[in-house]
């Protein structure tokens, strides 16, 4: 089984394990929030390479058909290769912050998401360069400080579709994707971000539990095909205070779902803000025999859509999550920046991590 | 044992977590076509509407894990498992327990898994097939996140003595655990559960096999747990329930003892071993544990004792009556018989100090009995009705004395919260909201019941001058959607808080997430029927629960929303003049419309009620008591068969009775008038000469279809002026309501809603059985286009005729106000005694009406979502505003209007 197969780097495993077994490591804050400040405009997307609206490097599998013009403002992870300065600026800021892991900028780097600009052939590069742009930012920290490696998450994000709930309501038997689909797509995504030298991969944003199962599924495969792994990290969204994924599962029975995958970490991220968010992952602290995370976001959001809780509040809250010994990674989602994360990092510096073997015990 | 093994963690939306002190999980076995004749055949005819409610039958019954089998050589297995998989996903109530997927074909399973969010169960996985076969298998099944059955088969065969039971259970273990790397706690073993009492010598020893081999290897083989097929011990006993089950509890009391830790069973029906008759059980334990030469010969000597006698009277048991008086009256609640309850509610009065300490005490101890056995699918609709009526006549007996107790002391009781429900303005209907009403009351609510077609202000000041907890709204045709969602804003407007409960045949979740909801800032849900009534209300009087409950439904709400948004791009409607292009083409050339045998206009003003009885299609009339199935099968259904033959029986005695003693009467009214089809219109001949030719107004597909597929208006079954042809169509208004008011208040009086509800339900069947009948006669003999057709009541309650008779209002000619055309050309208040309400509701209710149309190839279909242009089109042919019109076809619009 995969979980028997050796890891891809050892050393950087255990150097992440070390870490996580003596303090509670801080996760980076939102990509897109930090984009948006840029303000940037659709020539910015398009760079030079895709200046009509499509990319005009040769791509043989097209099969000559005449590529169609796309707005691709928004098409955020084609910032990697439009504007890697922007990419790297965020990451750079989040690493001064204190961010000791930092996430791809691949949240929609699928074919599936990708699908909406015709640019799926992107897939690899997207994922392969992201890595890589992420991985150099790190490297460059650690060399600043070898007491502190810091390390690569590969993003696997939740993709536009769900495999378990119909998009059609006269219709409850209809999927508008299927595991295979999904299956396909994330093994794509998962083997480049490998290439370009992920540390982690990370399935987030979990709405629909499928979807999540599928992509544990093909990175099962591409690690059994390429006769070795990386550590696994899980991140589940409860969508509101009901307490239950879109796809209607509860915290718990989330766990079950995906815990066949024997994560490094399983944790909860975006949807709610710190105080929503405690009860969920009090009850994953609960059942988890590995790592625990909570990356919230900013609070919920105002009447227009914003998140405006302050770098202080919020760190005040996730603080008392490191306190009551519920988490081993805290970091941040939707609405959170640079100084949130620095926040979020001074609050659980010096608070033990959530103990891991004791977990074990009480699992059994 | 030193380690201690984490517990199995299995998911539905739900966790479920085998500890030990869960002691036996039910592995539910209804959804399995091998193993149920009654769910293979609804899969095989494509019902999986019914399929799916009998794996909600079997979560509320208990099961805790759903054994899901689409094994079957005529179906489509692959395709079955995912579809029904999808479907039941979509249900939260079965989602709810974790699923497993059973199959003898990896394929099946694999596509199994591949629907399942949670973390299910494989049944199974075995060395059958050899090792290398076992161990890839075991790979996947763990890569997919599932627990996995490992059936005692190895490449020599199945396991059937205790050794090799336990040795083909070790040897999958080890490769599993030392190999594989499979949690020990997601091993499941079946070590094969085969028949005793066969007769056969060797067979004797298979239950005393199964119960040594599950000790050893839940002692030897840490982790895992072990499960079976239980009905397959009992199978030389098939048809003789009784000792079968009794076989059943015998056998897992042994192997429970054992170890055995699931099974899959039919969850709900097992007896408790200590309520088997003595003589029985002794019996039946020696056979299972094998000791004794002739166990299955004394077995066989006493078996025919309990088999239940076919047609047998059973002869009314009346040991009940020796009870105190206290448990006669929850006996007579839960069974609903209501012969003594006025004399037991005295006795139970003398003997309380105060009259309504009788209700407070046994009287509401009986109903919560009722209540959860109804919660729990372990009591169908008619029996609580009926229960409802035992209450209503104890309290009604004890009403005075509780009013002379109130003068004296002021004290009044205490109820779960009071509710003011309503047919709304212009509907009529009120089957099921009688029903919700019984349901609620049963469980403690006030319910104040205005009736039918009550006016949004009624409503509201009756909530006010009841001070109410909540109002509930109910209707059964569409112009009734657009008055709910009237009475809403009404609500909105005038301040108020209280919840909103909505229900009846057309609302829907999405109408009310989508038009009634966003109206109202207050709590607003709808309620899917009857047995869902209770929980909606009891969650929004409870303080503790209102919040999160709500939370839950506007979120849901809110997605439904969101989800149409994205919807009404998909769909896209053709232009008008693109759907009118691609009308049905009636081939005039090559068609002549036959002319009515017998024209003008026909009135039949007491019809046989005798000849419609046999006529009746049943299978709607178990529906409106929510006991889902087609007639006759549903009387041998596994799961509602029972109530389903009761309720049967009393709708036969009370159909003759109305017939014997002319409770009701049929009046009806028919006629033919010469047609012509002017595009999306028919204009009739006048029959004098100075009134304007009568317009018939029809409404067109809009659909994107194929060219060769067409977008049908009815107008197009009418011969075109330019087609030279003389065509005509025809009308009908019959009702079989005439007459049932005294009856009901009869029943009513008598405090017995059951009889009630069974009479209206009853009136409308009779009522339908005579559109059929008239539309018989009409080819037949009126019209005369079919002389010579003969068709059984199949056939024609499948339609398998020539000719249809669309009714105004629903699908295929969706404005309601089109009746009023019909009835005036008909006269039919005047001849037939039917009434039109202002929202186009017949009174009676039970009433058809409706045109005819003789083309050989006229069909039924649904008009569907009509775009802005169509509406305005409608509202400039019946020369009403765009307003207007909007508000007459507002459950067919593509879009919002302004």
């Amino acid at each position: 089984m995969t979980a028997t197969l050796p890891w891809f780097d050892p050393a950087r495993v255990q150097a992440l394990e070390s870490a996580l077994s003596r303090r509670i490591l801080v996760i980076d804050g939102a990509m897109g929030t930090m984009v948006q400040g840029h303000r940037l405009e659709e020539p910015d997307y398009r760079g030079e390479r895709f200046a009509p609206g499509h990319d005009t490097l040769p791509a043989p599998a097209r099969d000559g058909a005449q590529p169609r013009s796309h707005d691709l403002k928004g098409n955020n992870d084609l910032l990697t290769l439009t504007r890697p300065d922007v990419i790297a600026g965020i990451h750079r800021a989040y690493l001064d912050a204190g961010a000791d892991l930092v996430e791809t900028n691949t949240f929609n780097a699928t074919s599936v998401s990708q699908a909406d600009y015709g640019l799926e052939h992107l897939v690899p590069e997207l994922n392969r360069e992201a890595a890589r742009l992420a991985r150099a930012c790190c490297d460059e920290a650690s060399a600043a400080d070898p007491s502190r490696p810091r390390f690569v998450v590969g993003v696997l994000g939740p993709t536009s579709r769900t495999a378990s709930i119909s998009p059609d309501v006269n219709d409850p038997g209809f999927r508008n994707t299927s595991f295979e689909e999904l299956r396909v797509a994330y093994r794509e995504a998962g083997a480049a971000l490998i290439d370009g030298g992920a540390d982690v991969l990370m399935v987030e944003t979990i709405f629909d539990t499928l979807n999540a199962k599928a992509a544990l599924y093909a990175i099962a495969e591409e690690f059994e095909a390429r006769g070795a792994r990386l550590p696994v990290m899980i991140s589940g969204t409860i969508t509101d205070r009901s307490g239950r994924t879109l796809s209607g599962q509860t915290t718990e029975a989330f766990h079950a779902s995906v815990a066949h995958a024997r994560p490094l970490a399983i944790g909860l991220n975006c949807a709610l803000g710190a105080k929503e968010l405690r009860q969920y992952v009090e009850a994953l602290a609960q059942v988890a025999s590995c790592a625990v995370s909570a990356h919230p976001n900013a609070g919920l959001p105002n009447a227009f859509g914003e998140y405006d809780e302050t770098p202080e509040q919020m760190a005040g809250l996730i603080g008392e999550f490191a306190r009551a010994g519920l988490v081993n990674l805290v970091g941040g989602c939707c609405g959170t920046t640079p100084a949130h994360i620095r926040a979020i990092a001074s609050a659980v510096e010096g608070v033990a991590p959530r103990s891991l073997s004791s977990r074990d015990r009480n699992a059994a | 044992m030193n380690t201690v093994h984490r517990p199995t963690r299995l998911s539905g939306l739900e966790p479920l977590v085998l500890t030990p002190d869960l002691l036996f999980v039910n592995v539910g076995e209804r959804t399995n076509v091998t193993g149920s004749a009654q769910f293979r055949k609804l899969i095989k005819e494509d019902r999986y509407a019914e399929a799916v409610a009998v794996a909600r039958q079997q979560v509320e019954s208990g099961a805790q894990i759903l054994d899901v089998n689409m094994d079957e050589g005529m179906i489509d297995s692959e395709a079955a498992m995912v579809r029904f998989l999808n479907l039941i996903a979509s249900e939260p109530d079965i989602a709810r327990i974790p699923v497993m997927v059973d199959s003898s074909k990896w394929s099946v399973i694999e596509a199994g898994l591949r629907c399942l969010q949670g973390k299910g169960v494989v049944n199974s996985i075995s060395l059958k097939e050899g090792e290398e076969a076992f161990v890839e298998h075991a790979r996947k099944v763990l890569r997919y996140g599932a627990a996995a059955v490992v059936m005692a088969f190895d490449e020599q065969g199945q396991a059937d003595t205790c050794a090799r039971k336990v040795e083909i259970c070790t040897r999958a273990y080890r490769i599993l655990v030392d190999e594989v790397g499979f949690p020990p706690e997601d091993i499941i073993f079946d070590p094969n559960i085969f028949a005793i009492a066969t007769g056969i010598e060797e067979h004797d020893n298979y239950a005393v096999d199964f119960i040594e081999a599950t000790r050893i290897i839940r002692r030897t083989l840490p982790g895992c747990h072990v499960s079976g097929g239980v009905s397959n011990v009992s199978f030389s006993f098939r048809g003789n329930e009784t000792v079968r089950q009794a076989i059943h509890a015998v056998f897992l009391y042994h192997a429970i003892a054992a170890g055995m830790d699931m099974g899959i069973v039919n969850a709900g029906a097992l007896p408790i071993v200590d309520d088997i008759d003595p003589d029985l059980r002794d019996r039946v334990e020696d056979v299972v544990l094998n000791r004794r030469k002739d166990a299955t010969e004394r077995l066989l000597e006493i078996a025919g004792r309990y088999r239940a006698m076919k047609g047998e009277a059973v002869v009314e048991n009346l040991a009940w009556r020796s009870l105190p008086v206290r448990e006669r009256l929850a006996h007579a609640l839960v069974h609903g018989i209501d012969s003594f309850a006025e004399a037991d509610a005295e006795e139970a009065r003398q003997l309380s100090p105060r009259p309504l300490d009788v209700i407070e005490g046994p009287l509401m101890d009986g109903m919560n009995i009722v209540g959860d056995l109804f919660g729990a699918g372990k009591m169908f609709l008619p029996q609580v009705v009926k229960s409802a009526r035992v209450m209503k006549k104890a309290v009604a007996w004890l009403l005075p004395f509780i009013e002379a107790e109130k003068l004296r002391t002021g004290d009044t009781g205490k109820s779960n919260g009071k509710i003011v429900m309503a047919t709304v303005k212009g509907d009529v209907h009120d089957i099921g909201k009688n029903i919700v009403g019984v349901v609620l009351r049963c469980n403690n609510f006030d319910v104040v019941d205005l009736g039918v077609m009550v006016p949004a202000q009624k409503i509201l000041d009756t909530a006010i001058a009841e001070n109410a907890d909540m109002i509930g709204l109910s209707g059964l045709i569409t112009p009734s959607l657009e008055e709910m969602s009237h009475v809403a804003r009404e609500m909105q407007r005038q301040d108020f808080h209280l919840p909103l409960l909505i229900g009846g045949a057309t609302t829907s979740r999405a109408h009310t997430a989508l038009k009634i909801e966003p109206h109202y800032k207050s709590p607003c849900v709808w309620v899917k029927d009857a047995s869902r009534a209770v929980g909606v209300a009891q969650s929004l009087v409870s303080k503790d629960l209102v919040d999160a409950f709500m939370a839950r439904i506007r979120s849901e709400y809110a997605e439904i929303r969101e989800r149409h948004k994205d919807r009404s791009g998909a769909k896209r409607l053709v232009a008008l003049d693109k759907a009118r292009a691609q009308r049905f083409d009636g081939d005039w050339a090559n068609y002549d419309p036959p002319a009515p045998a017998k024209p003008g206009i026909h009135v039949f003003d007491d019809y046989p009620l005798a000849d419609l009885v046999e006529r009746i299609d049943w299978t709607p009339f178990f529906s409106a008591w929510e006991l889902s199935g087609r007639f006759p099968a549903i009387l041998e259904d596994a799961v509602v068969g029972t109530q389903a033959r009761e309720l049967y029986e009393d709708a036969r005695q009370m159909l003759d009775r109305i017939v014997r003693e002319k409770w009701l009467t049929a009046r009806g009214v028919i006629g033919f008038w010469r047609a012509t089809g002017i595009g999306d219109d028919v204009e009739l001949q006048s029959i004098g000469d100075a009134t304007p030719p009568t317009m018939l107004h029809f409404l067109r597909q809009q659909a994107d279809k194929p060219v060769e597929r067409p977008d049908f208006c009815l107008a197009d079954f009418i011969a075109p002026r330019d087609s030279g042809k003389q065509d005509w169509i025809g009308g009908f208004a019959v009702t079989a309501g005439i007459g049932i008011e005294p009856h009901l208040g009869r029943f009513v009086a008598a405090h017995d809603d059951y009889s009630a509800i069974l009479l209206k339900a009853l009136a409308d069947r009779l009522a339908e059985a005579f559109a059929e009948c008239m539309h018989e006669r009409v080819r037949r003999e009126y019209w005369g286009y079919a002389p010579d057709e003969r068709l059984g009541n199949d056939q024609l309650i499948a339609e398998a005729y020539r000719g249809i008779r669309p009714a105004p209002g629903y699908p295929a000619c969706p404005d309601h106000t089109e009746k009023s055309t019909l009835f005036r050309l008909l006269d039919a208040t005047a001849v037939a005694g039917i009434e039109l309400t202002e929202g186009y509701s017949m009174y009676p209710a039970a009433a058809v009406s409706g045109w005819y149309f003789a083309h050989p190839r006229s069909q039924y279909f649904v008009v569907g979502r009509l775009t802005r242009e169509q509406v305005e089109d409608y509202a400039r042919r019946k020369a009403w505003t765009l307003a207007e019109a909007e508000r007459w076809l507002a459950s067919n619009l593509d879009y919002d209007p302004d």
